[in-house]
């Protein structure tokens, strides 16, 4: 099994709370990776947030290559970070020659287009970045995106951390949102693109449990829309249905849990809306979750919500405060960073329903 | 002769005959020196010798009579039972040596014997049903499978082809039983309890359409419909196949259709059954049971003229509507009903005179794959004002991807099903060189079906069902879960709802008699002195209890694989242990 935290504040937070978290609910994970997405960025991003962001591990070939393949696109720097490092020896991690953190501008031509052709750009832009550089293994890009940030690493996460120096509360990297793993690698190489969270398009999204669909789930989403690629995860496909759901089809966020936890045919028949939910039924049939999970995942809008599985056999507890939000795979994971709260509100997803949380870290609870 | 009316034809047997000691018959090695006895021309057995060498005899049939002349206590039962004419009562003179009084003083005698004799004629060899030996109190008599048998070289007399029922026999191996449930939920996730978790086992029939052509609209954050969608059917994922009445006796059909009413109506199992091409019963077509059955049409349109007057009156719209193109035990051949089992109600359901019915290998005037979704398609799907799935059962074949993908891009969304009927499937009638010599497996073709739909990102827009073969071993729950995994929607199965019924035949030969109007158990015959050996509710009962364990055994395998829902299409959760198998199936090979 994974582990999972995430974060939603009102203000922006030190990517230490996130670790934290992990480790206390270490004995979940096998000190093999830390992954994470920040949005909403606070510290040294604070000021570009309009400008897409590149998140990128490298060698000096992938980093030339990338470098010109964006700028023959006509993208051009804006504004670019270059985290200090503690290279401490004996640190467990397999470091990347270079880590990119980069704002730039959007193409001329493109400044003034809409916003839905823009996300086509980004979106485009990556994959083929992603293909530039994967070929031959010179390196990573995870994300190519407005005020989003994602950094993964193969490692102990205490010395990621310490390498990056996310372990200081007044870091550089601060975000509103932040949704963090540590893996227990089980079914896959140990691979960077294996680890969740995952972006697509605005939407982070990241799993604890098995998708026993992984195959239907993968067979059907290929070919659907050029992101969705890669399935070194079965937690990839999770994303791609609430991007599928919601981006392509369009339908509203709360038919997510119908896609992928269908009701059974008993509950449906004894609904007013039974014709639409079979027709989702049968239509996406092959999108359904089966197995033990719970998802959390963030808009676009850095809304974020949270699923189960539909027998809830993956646990999952919300906590708060005045001022934040933190979501774990287990209660000490939120007792770290909030252990004064009230624990009478801390709530428990239930199997039937999407828990959503707003920009004002208002909750509300769907019931499917 | 009526093999079931027949006043038993007693004769003497001109050749003597000596116990051998073990109870069975045996003509004696010594004839020629045999003590004549009074009243016996031993001359005449010498002078027809040689008609036995030349002569047809049980030697040169599948199956052997062995009759044990100690323990018989010649109550007939045998004789009465065999429906073939396959055996009868002879009487025969039998020597003995006799002993009587205080000292030894033998005495060479002769008795007269009532012995059961195998007859002769091929028009009445012996299928192997083994009701003889069923029906026997003592045990005294059996067919035993003769592997020197001729009877392919002694069955064409008259220039006919032979002609049989059942299914074939010449498959060098069982796939399905090469491949087992591999990838069973551990560690990683947890496997889910048969007995205590939820499972929902529902299957759509009907096309289904591509997500982002469903007609939705959203309505204050709502999905709401906005427009037609085909018609879609929730049905459980293993349903009854084709068998028409006529093929089947009317009582046979009967407790099916009361075990298919039965499971929908108290177990709330959406069983479904096909009609099978031989129409239906007007009371049926009228009822609100219609539900449960799917309507055939096959080339020969049997029954339609009764379904199409019942219409006006119908209740309730059939499950669906099944055009049936082809027949995976005879592909290429059409249906064949003997004349035999014409019977005054046949006629008149189907509204044709007492003769071999035949329908067409073809559909008449269809010519395309094009033209049949053009006319055959539209016409039954307007006759149903679109309101019922109209799918397509076909012969598996080299072909059969083509059709499918012909099918599946049909821009009218009118194919609700494409049913897949593999080599291994029963008939009631057909030629043997056809059964056995003609076909293609189910498993590799329904696997291709699927795959080439995935390669399009179309599975599930046809729902896939596959036949033939389906639970040949007593096992259907699990020829089921592995067909849904390989990317079948369902299954249908016929003859294992026979063999519920008493049906003896088997893949080694064993009866298949189903063309003969003979059967012996009163299954595919209209012969009411067979038909009454069919207890109707005690058939209707045995497949109730037959679903209901299947059931729970497909919930047993979903379990495991930690799914609640139908894992169509999750090869992942099959291997195979044939490597073969495992890369024409592109399944894991585990050895």
């Amino acid at each position: 099994m994974c582990r999972m935290a995430a974060i939603k504040s009102k203000e922006p937070v030190s990517t230490a709370l996130a670790l934290r978290m992990m480790l206390a609910m270490q004995k979940g994970h096998d000190n093999s990776g830390f992954a994470m997405v920040m949005q909403d960025l606070g510290g040294a991003f604070a000021n570009f947030k309009r400008f897409p962001l590149l998140s990128m591990a490298c060698t000096s070939e992938g980093l030339y290559r990338a470098e010109k393949f964006l700028d023959d696109l006509g993208f051009t720097p804006k504004f670019d970070y270059q985290p200090d490092v503690d290279d401490l020896p004996g640190l467990d991690f397999q470091k990347m020659p270079h880590y990119v953190f980069r704002n730039y501008r959007y193409p001329e031509h493109f400044t003034n287009r809409p916003w839905d052709e823009k996300k086509l750009l980004l979106v485009d832009t990556r994959l083929k970045l992603r293909q530039l550089l994967n070929q031959d293994g010179q390196g990573y890009v995870y994300s190519f995106w407005p005020d989003v940030l994602t950094l993964k690493e193969v490692g102990d996460p205490r010395d990621i951390g310490t390498y990056f120096q996310l372990w200081n509360e007044d870091h550089w990297l601060k975000a509103r949102v932040i949704s963090a793993q540590c893996r227990q690698n089980t079914n896959y190489r140990i691979v960077r693109y294996a680890a969740h969270p995952f972006f697509l398009g605005g939407y982070t999204l990241m799993g604890n449990g098995e998708n026993t669909f992984y195959q239907k789930n993968k067979e059907f989403q290929q070919g659907k829309h050029p992101g969705y690629i890669g399935f070194e995860s079965d937690t990839q496909c999770f994303l791609y249905t609430l991007h599928y759901v919601t981006e392509v089809l369009g339908w509203p966020l709360a038919y997510y849990k119908h896609v992928v936890t269908p009701l059974s045919h008993e509950e449906i028949s004894r609904r007013p809306d039974a014709p639409v939910l079979q027709r989702i039924r049968q239509s996406l049939q092959h999108l359904e979750i089966n197995g033990p999970n719970t998802v959390i995942f963030v808009t676009p809008e850095g809304n974020m919500g949270i699923v189960a599985d539909a027998k809830k056999l993956r646990p999952l507890v919300i906590g708060r405060d005045g001022d934040m939000i933190a979501v774990a795979s287990e209660v000490c994971g939120v007792n770290m960073i909030l252990p004064k709260r009230n624990t009478d509100r801390d709530l428990y997803p239930a199997e039937r329903e999407t828990v959503m949380i707003n920009n004002n870290l208002e909750i509300q609870q769907w019931i499917q | 002769m009526d093999p079931v009316n027949k006043i038993p034809d007693v004769k003497l047997d001109d050749v003597k005959v000596r116990s051998n000691g073990n109870g069975l018959e045996k003509k004696p090695a010594n004839m020629v020196t045999a003590p004549a006895v009074k009243g016996l021309d031993a001359n005449r057995a010498y002078a027809i010798q040689p008609t036995y060498v030349r002569d047809v005899n049980p030697v040169d049939f599948p199956w052997k009579i062995k009759w044990n002349s100690d323990t018989c206590i010649r109550c007939g039962s045998c004789v009465s039972t065999c429906t073939f004419g396959s055996i009868e009562p002879r009487l025969q003179r039998q020597g003995q040596t006799l002993s009587m009084g205080s000292f030894p003083n033998p005495v060479d005698n002769s008795q007269v014997i009532m012995a059961i004799k195998q007859v002769n004629d091929p028009k009445h060899y012996c299928r192997g049903c083994m009701m003889c030996e069923k029906v026997c109190p003592t045990n005294s008599i059996r067919p035993v499978y003769n592997e020197h048998n001729r009877f392919p070289l002694v069955a064409r007399q008259g220039g006919s082809p032979i002609k049989r029922g059942g299914r074939g026999h010449h498959l060098p191996f069982r796939v399905l039983d090469t491949i087992k449930v591999g990838r069973i939920s551990q560690m990683t996730d947890p496997s889910l309890d048969a007995s205590r978790h939820t499972f929902d086992l529902l299957t759509p029939l009907g096309r289904n359409l591509p997500p982002d052509e469903l007609p939705f609209k959203v309505e204050n954050g709502k999905l709401v419909m906005d427009g037609w969608a085909p018609p879609l059917r929730w049905i459980y994922p293993v349903m009854i196949g084709d068998m028409s009445v006529g093929a089947l006796s009317w009582r046979m059909w009967e407790a099916v259709t009361m075990a298919v009413a039965y499971l929908n109506e108290e177990y709330h199992l959406p069983v479904r059954m096909s009609s099978g091409e031989g129409g239906m019963p007007s009371r049926l077509l009228k009822s609100e049971f219609l539900k449960y059955f799917i309507i055939q049409i096959a080339s020969g349109h049997f029954g339609w003229n009764r379904i199409i007057k019942a219409m006006p009156e119908m209740v309730a719209d059939p499950a669906a509507v099944l055009i049936k193109i082809g027949q995976g035990a005879k592909p290429g051949d059409g249906g064949l009903l003997p004349a035999e089992k014409v019977a005054p109600h046949i006629q008149a359901i189907r509204g044709v005179p007492k003769a071999d019915l035949l329908s067409p290998p073809n559909h008449q005037g269809l010519y395309s794959i094009e033209e049949s979704v053009q006319k055959m398609f539209l016409s039954m799907n307007a006759a149903f004002k679109f309101r019922v799935p109209v799918a397509i059962k076909v012969a598996a074949s080299a072909t059969s991807v083509a059709v499918f993908n012909n099918l599946v891009r049909d821009p009218y969304h009118i194919v609700g099903g494409f049913f897949l009927d593999g080599i291994s499937g029963g008939t009631g009638a057909a030629h043997e060189v056809s059964l056995d010599h003609t076909g293609h497996p189910i498993l590799s073709k329904l696997r291709d079906c699927y795959l080439a739909a995935v390669d399009q990102g179309r599975q599930g827009q046809i729902p896939l069902f596959a036949g033939g073969g389906f639970g040949d071993t007593g096992d259907l729950a699990a020829d089921a879960f592995k067909a849904i995994c390989l990317g079948a929607s369902g299954v249908f199965a016929a003859k294992i709802i026979l063999q519920l019924a008493g049906c003896v035949g088997n893949e080694k030969g064993r009866c298949n008699a189903c063309n003969t109007g003979h059967c012996p158990v009163g299954i595919c015959t209209q012969d009411p002195r067979l038909v009454a050996r069919l207890d109707v509710d005690a058939v209707a009962q045995n497949i109730v209890d037959y679903f209901l364990a299947l059931d729970v055994e497909l919930k047993k395998l979903m379990a495991p694989i930690g799914n609640s829902s139908l894992p169509i299409g999750r090869s992942d959760a099959l291997i195979a242990m044939n490597k073969s198998v495992s890369e024409r199936l592109q399944i894991a090979y585990a050895c």
